[in-house]
């Protein structure tokens, strides 16, 4: 039992991750119906940020942890939705009316292309974390002695998603980007930036997938370049499974992708941790196309 | 067919024929690795181009063909060539098995679950699934192929087996392009419900497609085992997979003549900049970028087929 709520704790931290990436690929699907395949390594750009910023400003020995890594969260973010937009507008948006698939095409040269630009920036090899962010120290909970990072990582992830929810629910942009998405034209005729639309989903769905990045960093303390592939793939599995283009579905989906590969790793075999993300992609994409909570991907033929 | 094209592939064919007089070691080898990509990138072309389906894990095909040739060479010590045909039914047997539930996607979320696929076949290979596959380490000590009693172990010998095998996809492949399954699926990408109401069965066409596709892939993978004598799972990781996709959509999907070019553009041009090795992905991912941009149809892609009137009037 205890090595069960062990696992499921891990599980929600790492789901919580899942479900922050997976919410950039949900949105973005949302208002422009296109994969964004190169998300996975702006997740990648934002650890490595993370990392050269916190070498390089120390900020954490002036301010302390906690302060410093939120404040290191808030520059990861605002720079690597920055680049977002800048990939929406190069790669992405003299292809807005071209067939979808040129598009997808066109983000998968630029996940390429990102990966091989932080691999000859960085060079191949690990880059390792400072160990001595935040303070370690188990909390005890029902008599379980949890690592405080799990809370930590866990608490941010879902505060993030809360404050996605409500701009997204309650404010105008919120509603802009609501309208877009169930329908671009009539939200033009309703006198509907699209195109800043657009530009604030670049900037949020990447800003919280470089979130995920440095939370990685600081969560399991290294990082390489090709492992945005891996979380992206796995992010995007959580987003199809809660229901792609659905903000509380891509949420579900993340904690509970989560939640299944570590009690999977757990209790059938390590060993094919990262291949049950991929059976759970294809079982859901076979059963039920629709995801958890979403729209219909499948075309009758 | 048009009898030009016919004459450019005798002429590009014997100038290739005679290339290794002229060519190191180092470039024969290097046109073995191009041939060898042709190949797959044209079985891929069946599924890509002609069906137009977005398949990205092309290397689980060639995967299956050429471990099907390791195990069986390895464990039971048939000849590696006599394993050729034996392969590719596996690996269209593998495709009929994946393929039939996920044909019906959409086209990116196709995409999604042919990565998911690769990336599940090089995880079991890494496992030693069934204990056969030698896990990270691969399998070692594949013969060397002969012919009549003639054993190839130079690269040059294998220019020739490689070549002619490529020679021969060409051939095949350009035929079936204007057989009644070429047209089949030059139809569906016309018009997909007018080609449904003529009676072609799309989910039967792309099934075919698939099948025919990655059976090559894995005779093809017969092959690389022969001339690599030993393999492993990263031979066939996802990137292999992308190499191929990005050798069909920039060279022209749909099109014999675009997909050679593309071969040699994306795995013999790379070899001319051998200074710029690291960077060599990062062009191809900007390529891919700018080619959609500016020629999504790839550099030579297909040419609408041309019906002669006269012989039309002549029927009627």
């Amino acid at each position: 039992m205890e090595q069960f709520f062990q696992q499921l704790t891990n599980g929600l931290a790492v789901g919580g991750i899942y479900a922050l990436i997976a919410l950039g690929y949900t949105m973005v699907y949302g208002v422009l119906k296109l994969i964004n395949f190169a998300h996975g390594d702006l997740f990648t750009i934002g650890a490595y940020l993370g990392l050269t910023l916190l070498t390089s400003l120390a900020l954490t020995d002036h301010v302390g942890g906690f302060l410093g890594v939120a404040i290191l969260a808030v520059m990861v973010m605002g720079l690597v939705g920055i680049i977002g937009i800048l990939l929406e507008r190069i790669a992405y948006r003299p292809l807005r009316q071209s067939p979808r698939l040129s598009a997808v095409v066109s983000a998968l040269g630029a996940s390429i292309f990102f990966q091989n630009a932080i691999m000859l920036t960085y060079g191949a090899k690990f880059y390792v974390y400072p160990q001595d962010l935040l303070p370690v120290m188990p909390v005890n909970i029902f008599g379980l002695s949890i690592p405080l990072m799990r809370i930590i990582i866990l608490a941010a992830s879902v505060l993030m998603m809360i404050a996605l929810y409500l701009f997204v629910q309650k404010t105008r942009i919120g509603t802009a980007i609501r309208a877009a998405a169930i329908d671009q034209g009539a939200a033009r005729l309703m006198g509907i930036d699209v195109n800043f639309v657009i530009m604030i989903v670049f900037f949020i769905g990447p800003a919280l997938g470089g979130a995920a990045g440095l939370m990685v960093g600081v969560y399991y303390g290294q990082i390489n370049f090709t492992m945005g592939w891996i979380y992206g793939l796995k992010a995007f599995t959580a987003a199809i499974l809660g229901g792609i283009g659905n903000i509380p579905g891509a949420m579900l989906g993340g904690l509970l992708l989560g939640v299944v590969e570590a009690l999977g790793a757990a209790y059938i075999s390590i060993a094919w941790k990262d291949a049950i993300a991929f059976f759970v992609l294809i079982l859901i994409l076979i059963i039920r196309p629709t995801g958890l909570l979403g729209e219909r991907v499948a075309e009758k033929i | 067919m048009k009898n030009r094209t016919w004459l450019a592939y005798v002429v590009f064919f014997a100038v290739l024929a005679s290339a290794p007089l002229l060519l190191g070691r180092y470039w024969v080898d290097v046109l073995n690795n191009v041939g060898l990509y042709l190949i797959l990138a044209l079985s891929l072309n069946v599924i890509l181009g002609y069906a137009g389906m977005f398949h990205m894990g092309h290397a689980a095909f060639y995967a299956v063909g050429a471990y099907t040739t390791a195990i069986i060479n390895t464990h039971y010590g048939v000849p590696v060539l006599w394993v050729l045909p034996v392969s590719g039914l596996a690996a269209a047997l593998f495709a009929l098995v994946v393929a039939r539930p996920i044909i019906h996607l959409r086209g990116d979320y196709l995409l999604i679950v042919t990565i998911g696929m690769v990336e599940i076949v090089r995880i079991a290979l890494i496992n030693n699934v069934f204990g056969l596959t030698g896990g990270a380490n691969g399998i070692f000590g594949i013969s060397r192929p002969e012919i009549f009693g003639f054993r190839l172990t130079q690269p040059v010998h294998f220019f020739y087996l490689i070549w002619s095998f490529a020679a021969l996809t060409v051939l095949l492949f350009s035929l079936l392009e204007n057989s009644r399954f070429g047209r089949a699926f030059k139809y569906l990408k016309e018009d997909e419900i007018a080609a449904e109401g003529s009676g072609i069965h799309t989910a039967r066409y792309k099934l075919a497609a698939f099948v025919l596709g990655a059976g090559w892939a894995g005779m093809c993978g017969t092959i690389f085992a022969a001339q690599m004598t030993i393999i492993s799972p990263e031979s066939f990781n996802f990137l292999e997979s992308v190499r191929l996709f990005m050798i069909v959509i920039l060279g022209g999907a749909g099109n014999i003549p675009g997909v050679i070019l593309g071969s040699f553009l994306v795995m013999g041009l790379p070899e001319l900049f051998r200074d710029f090795a690291d960077a060599r992905l990062l062009i191809f991912g900007l390529a891919l970028m700018v080619m959609m941009i500016v020629r999504p149809q790839g550099l030579l892609p297909p040419r609408p087929r041309k019906h002669n009137l006269d012989s039309i009037r002549e029927l009627s």
